[in-house]
C-alpha cells in the first residue's frame, strides 16, 4: 500500500493535467439561470451529431455571463436581457465586437400559490404589487392576509428585466431575493400569501415541477378585458401576453469552426425544436434572417 | 544524505517560526486591503449616508443607496439570537458531557457532536430552506419560514459544536481537588457545578461562545440560503434579513471593479472584520479578568 500510494498520486495529478486530444474543440457557455437548461439541451444534442465538439454550459445569471465574455472567459454569453450601455462601452474598450443572437422568446410568468382565489392580473397591479404600493391581497379582492413578494438577485436578467419592463421603480424592500429560480419555485409552492415570477421554461416542463402546488397568473389589459396565459403560443407571439423577452447569445464577433456550427444549430430548425420542447417559444422568421445576418455579415468582412 | 538531529530541530524550528509569522503578515496583509479599499469607498459616499443610512440599495431603480444599517442590524440580530440559543444549550451539553455522562454515553455522543462541525453550511442551508422553513411557517402562523429566526436557529446549530468542545475542555481542566474540597463541605453535585466548576472554569467558557460568535458572525452560505435576503431594515425575527456577509457574496459578483458598490461592500468586510476582532478583544479581556480572580 505504501509503494501504490504515490503511484495513484501519481495518476491523479497526470489525469488533471492531461489535455483533450488534438482536434476537440471546446466551447465555454456561461450566463442567464433562465438558459441554463435549455442550453444544456441544446448543447448535448449537438455534441451527438458533433463528437468533435466539447461544449460546457453554466449559469450564474446573465449579469455574470456578459462580464465573463468582456473578460474573455467564456465564448458564449447568454443573457436574457440585452447588454446595456456600460457593458457596451468596456466591450468597446476591449475590443470585443459582441453579435447579439436571438434562440427563443421567453414568457415570464407570475406565479402564486395554487389556493390563492386571485387567478388574473393587470400589468400595472403586478407592477404596484412588486413595488411594495400593494401590499395586502385584500387590496386586490383577496383574501386579508399581507403578500409575500419572491424576486430574483440583482444580478439576475429577470431581476432587471422585470423591474423596467413591470415594476418601474424600486422593488420593495421586502422582496424576498431567492438564489435561484428553482429555489423560487420550491418557496412559493409552500408559501400561501407568496407570489413571485418566474421563465416559462421552468414552468412548463410538469416532471421537473410540482405543478399541481402553485399557479401561474393569467394578465388582462385592464379591468374587464380577457386575459392572456403565458403558456399560449399565439398570445405570447402576438404580444397579448405582455411579458414577454428574447433569449440571447452573446457571441464575440467572427465565430468560427464548432462555434459558428452550434450557434446556427441552435436557432436553426432542430435548436427550435429544442426550445419548444423546454417550454419556450421559437423565434419569428424575421429574427432567424437577423441572426443569418449578423454571424454572415461579421463571417464574409475577415 | 543524513540530517543530524540537531540540525532537523533548527530547521523545524524555522520552518514553524516561518509559518507561524506568516499567518501575522497575511491577516495584517487582509486588514490593510479591507482598510485601504473600504476608505475609497468614502470618496463617493458620505460617511454618514454608509454609516447612519437605513437603505441598503446599490442597484437601486433611480438611484444607488449605501446605507449600511439595515445589513449591520441583520447581522447582529441573526447572530445574536443564534447565541441566546446556543449559549445555553452549548454549556449545559458541555457540563453533562463532563459531569455526568455515563462514559458508555459518552463515546457515543462526542464523536457525533465533533462530525456536527463538519456539516457543510450549503446542506444546512438547504435544510434551512426545505424543512426548517416549512416547520417554522407552520409553528408560528406565517405564510413562510425564509426569516431570521431561520438563520439563527441554523447559526446556532453551527456554533454548538465549537462552543460545547472548547467549554468540555475547559470544564475538566478545573483541578479535581477543587470538587472534592466542594464535595467536602457538603455540596451537592448541582451546587458544586454552579458555584465551583463552572465559575473556575470561566475564562475557557467565554473564549468558547466568543469562537462560537465568530463562528456565526462570519457565516455566510447558510443565511444567504434561509433568511430570504430581504433589504429592507428587520422589524423582528419573523422577517427576512440580509445580513453583511450575504449583501457580499451576492453582490460582489456582479460588480465591476473599482466602481463606488466594489468599493462599498469592501467597506461592509472592513467594518464586519472591526466587529469581530472587537469581539476578540473584549473576550480576551474579559477571561484575563476571570482567570485572574481564580488564582
Amino acid at each position: 500500500m505504501r509503494k501504490t500510494a504515490p503511484f495513484f498520486l501519481l495518476a491523479f495529478v497526470a489525469w488533471t493535467c492531461q489535455k483533450h486530444p488534438a482536434g476537440i474543440e471546446n466551447i465555454q457557455i456561461k450566463g442567464s439561470d433562465t438558459e441554463v437548461n435549455l442550453v444544456l439541451a441544446l448543447a448535448e444534442r449537438f455534441m451527438e451529431q458533433e463528437p468533435k465538439a466539447s461544449i460546457a454550459v453554466t449559469g450564474g445569471g446573465s449579469g455574470t455571463g456578459i462580464a465573463a465574455l468582456l473578460n474573455g472567459k467564456t465564448s458564449i454569453a447568454n443573457a436574457s436581457r440585452p447588454m446595456d450601455s456600460t457593458e457596451r462601452q468596456m466591450a468597446e474598450q476591449r475590443g470585443i465586437h459582441p453579435l447579439a443572437l436571438v434562440i427563443g422568446i421567453d414568457a415570464l410568468a407570475i406565479v402564486v400559490h395554487k389556493d390563492n382565489p386571485i387567478d388574473r392580473l393587470n400589468l400595472s397591479e403586478i407592477g404596484r404589487i412588486f413595488s411594495g404600493e400593494i401590499h395586502n391581497w385584500a387590496q386586490i379582492g383577496g383574501p386579508r392576509q399581507e403578500i409575500s413578494l419572491y424576486g430574483r438577485q440583482s444580478n439576475s436578467g429577470t431581476f432587471l428585466f422585470f423591474r423596467e419592463k413591470v415594476v418601474q421603480a424600486d422593488y420593495s424592500p421586502h422582496l424576498k431575493q431567492m438564489n435561484g429560480t428553482a429555489q423560487l419555485v420550491e418557496a412559493l409552492s409552500t408559501d400561501p400569501a407568496g407570489i413571485g415570477y418566474a421563465g416559462i421554461g421552468y414552468l412548463a416542463q410538469p416532471e421537473k415541477n410540482h405543478t399541481d402546488a402553485f399557479k401561474v397568473i393569467r394578465i388582462t389589459a385592464g379591468p374587464g378585458s380577457s386575459a392572456y396565459s403565458p403558456f399560449e403560443y399565439a398570445d405570447v407571439a402576438s404580444g397579448r401576453y405582455p411579458i414577454t423577452r428574447p433569449l440571447y447569445q452573446y457571441v464575440n464577433a467572427t465565430p468560427q469552426g464548432a462555434l459558428l456550427d452550434f450557434l446556427l444549430f441552435a436557432f436553426g430548425p432542430e435548436g427550435q425544436a429544442i426550445v419548444r420542447q423546454n417550454g419556450y417559444y421559437p423565434i419569428a422568421r424575421e429574427q432567424y434572417a437577423e441572426n443569418l445576418r449578423q454571424l454572415h455579415a461579421e463571417t464574409a468582412n475577415e | 544524505m543524513k540530517i543530524s538531529a540537531t540540525r532537523a530541530d533548527k530547521l523545524a524550528t524555522v520552518v514553524f517560526q516561518f509559518s507561524a509569522w506568516l499567518s501575522v503578515v497575511v491577516l495584517a496583509g487582509i486588514f490593510t486591503l479591507l482598510l485601504y479599499n473600504g476608505f475609497k469607498a468614502f470618496d463617493r459616499i458620505r460617511p454618514q449616508e454608509f454609516f447612519l443610512g437605513y437603505t441598503w440599495n446599490p442597484s437601486g431603480y433611480s438611484a444607488p443607496h449605501y446605507g449600511v444599517l439595515s445589513l449591520l442590524g441583520s447581522t447582529l440580530l441573526v447572530t445574536c439570537g443564534a447565541m441566546v440559543i446556543a449559549i445555553p444549550l452549548g454549556i449545559g451539553t458541555a457540563a453533562y458531557l463532563s459531569e455526568s455522562a455515563p462514559p458508555r454515553v459518552y463515546q457515543i455522543l462526542k464523536p457525533v457532536i465533533e462530525l456536527f462541525a463538519g456539516i457543510p453550511s450549503v446542506a444546512l442551508g438547504f435544510i434551512g430552506i426545505t424543512i426548517l422553513s416549512p416547520v417554522l411557517a407552520h409553528v408560528f402562523g406565517l405564510s413562510n419560514g425564509l426569516i431570521a429566526l431561520n438563520g439563527a436557529i441554523l447559526l446556532a446549530l453551527m456554533a454548538l459544536p465549537t462552543i460545547i468542545t472548547v467549554s468540555e475542555d475547559a470544564i475538566r481542566a478545573v483541578p479535581k481537588t477543587f470538587r472534592e474540597a466542594s464535595f467536602a463541605v457538603g455540596a451537592t453535585r448541582e451546587t458544586t457545578l454552579w458555584r465551583v466548576t463552572l465559575p473556575a472554569a470561566m475564562s475557557g467558557i467565554i473564549t468558547a461562545v466568543m469562537l462560537g460568535f465568530g463562528r456565526a458572525l462570519g457565516e455566510t452560505m447558510t443565511v444567504l440560503m434561509a433568511t430570504g435576503n430581504a433589504l429592507a431594515f428587520p422589524g423582528g425575527f419573523f422577517e427576512p434579513v440580509r445580513t453583511m456577509t450575504a449583501a457580499i457574496a451576492i453582490e460582489l459578483g456582479e460588480t465591476a471593479q473599482h466602481t463606488t458598490h466594489y468599493y462599498a461592500l469592501f467597506a461592509v468586510g472592513a467594518l464586519l472584520f472591526a466587529i469581530s476582532l472587537l469581539v476578540n478583544i473584549l473576550s480576551e479581556t474579559i477571561a484575563r479578568r476571570f482567570r485572574y480572580s481564580q488564582s
